[in-house]
């Protein structure tokens, strides 16, 4: 079997066995305050992480600044006017990287 | 009462499936993207069928760059898998939310996306899981169809990078996390939290590593000083 074809069956496999795990070990039961604490937390802390590393990464493992950031940052300053522009900040993000990278 | 549940159901699945429809414009133009760099590693089903039943982005975005590299097959699992590792412990915060059979429970957990599970957050630790299922729904179709017009017409685009596509999910996700630090100052000092870990091992770590690192800035939710902060505590019990 070919690499792509290898690599494509085991991610399938690997990626339903990871998304399953914690809704099948430990689903429909209430977890202790301190846990769920933990839990309100992982969206916030998961989101800020993406964030930096869809920014400012390289495709070599680098820290970089180049025209994501430049877009992220025009998001950035519409969603501090309009909290709610959800579409708007992808739209500005993209238009602005777009731009700062054909300069 | 089942009436009001049912109502309440179908209240979710409609504002869900709204709330998906930005994310699908976004994930189809990253799915797109996705296409054209597939293809001439990949061929033209490969691409097609790993969207279809991997659908994950940044997974196979992760392991067709080790193969593109030449890397082989077991670098570019290894690189997918750190990449969806993070789908353990949202797995695991997702995992009280869920109810029904351990099938059951299975199946909605591979309705989770990033974008998908962020929307669904209640706070307090709660999700809204039909939400979920109903926002991943024109994500997913829009990932597979993207895919596939990426594959087939990837002449016609050329690179995708130069409509600033890469910046789209970045800015999306901040505009997620806008919602979340207003949640008060516990989820402020996990951010800072996770963006220092995140840039502190992006240099030295494999790609995904730092995105798992940063989960545990959610453990700050176990010290005593979160229980002080906990706004969930002082608005009583609201499921």
């Amino acid at each position: 079997m070919s690499d792509t074809w290898t690599t494509i069956l085991a991610l399938i496999v690997i990626t339903v066995a990871i998304k399953a795990s914690g809704p099948v070990l430990i689903g429909g039961r209430p977890l202790p305050a301190p846990a769920m604490r933990t839990i309100a937390l992982m969206a916030p802390a998961l989101l800020a992480a993406l964030v930096v590393v869809q920014t400012f990464t390289s495709a070599d493992g680098e820290i970089v600044v180049d025209a994501r950031a430049a877009g992220v940052a025009a998001a950035g300053a519409l969603l501090v006017v309009r909290r709610t522009a959800l579409l708007g900040a992808v739209v500005v993000g993209s238009v602005v990287a777009a731009l700062v990278r054909a300069l | 009462m089942p009436a009001a549940a049912d109502v309440q159901v179908r209240d979710s699945l409609r504002t869900g499936f709204e709330a998906g429809i930005p994310i699908a414009v976004a994930t189809g133009l990253i799915g797109i993207s996705f296409g054209v760099l597939a293809r001439p590693v990949m061929g033209t089903v490969a691409p097609i069928v790993m969207s279809a039943l991997v659908f994950a982005g940044s997974a196979q975005f992760a392991a067709l760059a080790v193969l593109a590299a030449g890397g082989g097959a077991w670098a570019a699992i290894a690189a997918g898998m750190l990449m969806n590792a993070r789908f353990g412990p949202m797995g695991i915060a997702l995992a009280p939310s869920l109810e029904g059979s351990a099938l059951r429970r299975a199946l909605v957990g591979q309705t989770m996306v990033d974008a998908t599970w962020a929307l669904a957050n209640r706070g307090g630790g709660r999700f809204d899981t039909d939400f979920m299922m109903a926002a991943t729904l024109p994500t997913y179709v829009a990932w597979v169809v993207g895919t596939a017009v990426g594959v087939f017409a990837g002449e016609l685009i050329g690179d995708p990078d130069a409509l600033g596509l890469d910046a789209a999910f970045p800015a999306f996700f901040l505009a997620l996390l806008f919602g979340e630090v207003r949640r008060g100052p516990l989820a402020v000092a996990a951010v800072v939290a996770a963006v220092a870990i995140a840039l502190a091992l992006t240099p030295v770590a494999p790609p995904g590593v730092p995105i798992i690192a940063a989960c545990l800035a959610a453990l700050l939710g176990l010290t005593t000083w979160a229980k002080r902060w906990d706004p969930s505590e002082t608005e009583g019990g609201h499921a």
